[in-house]
Order: C-alpha cells, then sequence, then structure tokens
C-alpha cells in the first residue's frame, strides 16, 4: 500500500509549496505504467489530508495510458497490461508514456 | 506518530545502531529502546549535507487565471520529487566516497538476511560490509547482521511497507561506512512497494527465491523490471521443487531484458562466490 506514502507526499509537496492557501482541488496525472493504483489514492486521500489546508479539496486523477516503442523494430504501441512486449516478440522496449506520477495543478479557494 | 514519545515528527520511524543489537534477544526491540533524546531525534535526516529545506521546481506558477471563486496554481511536479532530491543527495555522498550502495529488495522470506549473513561471515571483511536493515518492527534482523561481524543500523518503518530516501539517509550518518566499502540496503520484505522509491542506491538486486515459484517476475514486474541483478536463491531445494529455472529466466528476461540472474544458496555455498564477485565488481574503488 505505497500509494499511501504516495498520497502523502502529494500532500506535503503541495503544503510545501502554497503553505498559506486552502486548496479546493488537487489534479494528478497517473500513468498506466507508474506502479501507483488511482483508486487507491482516492482512497487514502481524505484520510491523509485531514487536518491539512487539503481538508475536504476534491481530486481529480487524469489516467494516462502507456505508450512503448520497441527497440528492435521501432514499432510504437500501447502495451496490453503492465509487462510491455512488441509483438515481434522483442521485451527490448522504450516506455515513451505511462510513467507519470505528477501534480499538474491544484484550485485555491 | 512516535511510539517511544508521542511526537508526531516521523510517522514511527526509529533507527537503531550501530552497536549493542546482536545481543538483543527480547522481542527483538531494542533493550535501551534507544530514542536519542539527545541527539536532536533526528527527526529530519541527520545527514550533515542535507543543510535545510529546498523547493524542487522554483516558486509555484500563481499566475494562473483567476475566475473570481477561485484560482488554479499550475505545479507539474512529480509527486515523488522530495524523495528523488534526497536520494540524489545519498547518492552523490556515496559517490564522494566511492562506497557502492546496493539496495536489496525481496518478498518476505526470501533470504535476504541469511544471505547477508553468510555474506558478512565470508566476506564481509573485504568488502567492509556494512548493512542498513529496514523492516517494520523489531531489530532480530540487524542481531542477526551483527553477530556475524558486519556493521549495522536497524531502521524500523512503523506502519511503512518500504525504506524511503529520508530513512536512508539517517541510516547513512548513524553508519557512516568507510570510503570504497560496500554498503546492502535490506528493505523491508515487499515486491511492490519498495520498487517506486529511489534511495540513491548505485544497483538494485533482487532476490527470488525457488520456494516462491518461478511466475513472480510477471507478477510483480514493476520490481523485477528496475533489477540490475537477481539472485534465484535457495537453489539447494531445487531436487525438492517443481521450479522451472528456463521459464523462469524467460520470464525475467521479458520483464527486464538486461538484469544478470545468479542462482545461490546461502546453505550450501553454492554461487556465493559469484554474488561476492559482483559486489567487488561493481565497487567503485576497485572497477
Amino acid at each position: 500500500m505505497h500509494e499511501l506514502a504516495i498520497t502523502e507526499g502529494v500532500v506535503d509537496a503541495v503544503t510545501d509549496r502554497l503553505p498559506d492557501a486552502k486548496i479546493s482541488c488537487v489534479r494528478l496525472e497517473i500513468g498506466a505504467m507508474s506502479g501507483v493504483v488511482a483508486d487507491s489514492v482516492r482512497f487514502c486521500f481524505d484520510l491523509v489530508t485531514d487536518g491539512t489546508n487539503l481538508e475536504g479539496a476534491r481530486l481529480e486523477i487524469s489516467e494516462l495510458p502507456a505508450r512503448c516503442q520497441c527497440q528492435d523494430c521501432g514499432t510504437e504501441f500501447e502495451p496490453d497490461g503492465p509487462i510491455a512486449l512488441c509483438a515481434c516478440g522483442s521485451a527490448e522496449v522504450a516506455i515513451l508514456a505511462g510513467a507519470e506520477l505528477r501534480i499538474t495543478s491544484v484550485e485555491v479557494a | 506518530m512516535c511510539a517511544t514519545c508521542g511526537c508526531d515528527g516521523d510517522a514511527g520511524v526509529r533507527v537503531h545502531g550501530p552497536g549493542g543489537l546482536a545481543q538483543d534477544h527480547g522481542a527483538g526491540r531494542p533493550r535501551d529502546a534507544r530514542h536519542d533524546h539527545d541527539t536532536g531525534h533526528q527527526h529530519d535526516t541527520g545527514h550533515q549535507h542535507d543543510a535545510g529545506h529546498q523547493h524542487d521546481t522554483g516558486p509555484a506558477d500563481d499566475h494562473g487565471h483567476d475566475d473570481g471563486a477561485s484560482r488554479t496554481v499550475v505545479l507539474q511536479q512529480k509527486v515523488l520529487a522530495k524523495n528523488d532530491r534526497l536520494a540524489g543527495r545519498n547518492r552523490a555522498w556515496l559517490r564522494e566516497r566511492g562506497i557502492l550502495a546496493v539496495n536489496l529488495m525481496s518478498s518476505p522470506g526470501a533470504g535476504k538476511t541469511t544471505l547477508l549473513e553468510r555474506t558478512a561471515r565470508e566476506a564481509g571483511a573485504g568488502l567492509g560490509l556494512t548493512v542498513i536493515e529496514g523492516d517494520q518492527e523489531t531489530t532480530l534482523d540487524a542481531g542477526r547482521i551483527e553477530s556475524a561481524g558486519a556493521a549495522v543500523v536497524q531502521i524500523n518503518t512503523g506502519a511503512g511497507c518500504h525504506l524511503d530516501a529520508a530513512m536512508v539517509a539517517r541510516g547513512l550518518a548513524a553508519l557512516d561506512p568507510r570510503p570504497g566499502s560496500v554498503l546492502v540496503i535490506e528493505n523491508v520484505g515487499n515486491l511492490v512497494c519498495p520498487a517506486l522509491f529511489d534511495l540513491g542506491e548505485q544497483a538494485r538486486v533482487v532476490i527470488a527465491s525457488v520456494t516462491e515459484g518461478a511466475d513472480k517476475p510477471l507478477k510483480y514486474p514493476q520490481m523485477f523490471r528496475a533489477a540490475d541483478l537477481v539472485l534465484l536463491s535457495k537453489v539447494d531445494l531445487l531436487p525438492y521443487l517443481d521450479f522451472d529455472t528456463a521459464r523462469h529466466a524467460a520470464d525475467l528476461k521479458s520483464v527486464s531484458p538486461r538484469a544478470e540472474i545468479l542462482p545461490v544458496s546461502a546453505t550450501t555455498g553454492e554461487g556465493v562466490s559469484a554474488w561476492y564477485d559482483w559486489l567487488r565488481q561493481h565497487t567503485p574503488t576497485t572497477r
């Protein structure tokens, strides 16, 4: 359940940057290959924001699809699940997108 | 909250040692609780080069559009930026001293501590081996390592399921490994969470034991994808199991094409000299 620590990281980062602001909304991007489950972050969010200046804030998560490129045949593809294998059989795959774990913006009330 | 004094500084993380851990047979709890109030309690990283508070990506861009009721502040910052920054400091600190730091990860019971005990006994002096032990509770593992002859600090993560860079910085400050040595950071037994947290290590080593079954690389791809070396442990038990080593190697290759595999048995000693050689070859000053 590293999503608890991840969600605490979100709250710490926002309170570090905007210590005196009352936050009404937090927007995150979570990629399909980030290793973080968006639903678990949602589950932790209310718990972790309790008593902070993010308490009661809305959480908006953009879940981003993964995009990979085969290093052998050059094909770009969206992997089917967390194990990126090219249709040509190669596992030499570069992750072009989907590893994101990012706070994009917040709304200050 | 800190279980000892009720402070809420570091979510219950405690650092024990080095020293005085081997005789600690009770419930694996440190006899004197070592709660170091006189050393400032080390709620921050305790690391001398960790001088204060930095913002990662400059000031927030709060010139966003103002719609009257609220305004948007664009942050565009990695969630793990703080951990990554601290990990970068650990890495620089270790690099300056030519220390090889290995992040050793596996599921619970795969044999991390047993392999480290044997490593400490057989190669510890030559490698200058020191160990940071991560467990949710107890100093049992640190006691085993200390008995085997290596300097060790125990980090208890409390509720935490992984080590992070700040905990390792505290461990480094307490342990102070010598230049040119090998430091093994034994992470909390868990094939999921530790994969996400950079500690500042130079290499990631994952132990997969043959008793766990051959399918672990496919079930926990995030962990195995990041591995530089996979130690296939408990290979002395292969005659009694239907573990398919060829399938395991093929599955690992599909997740992590570049990871090396070394079969080892900490019980019989099979393959351990190759592991010691791997450590020597990856230590910066002996490379």
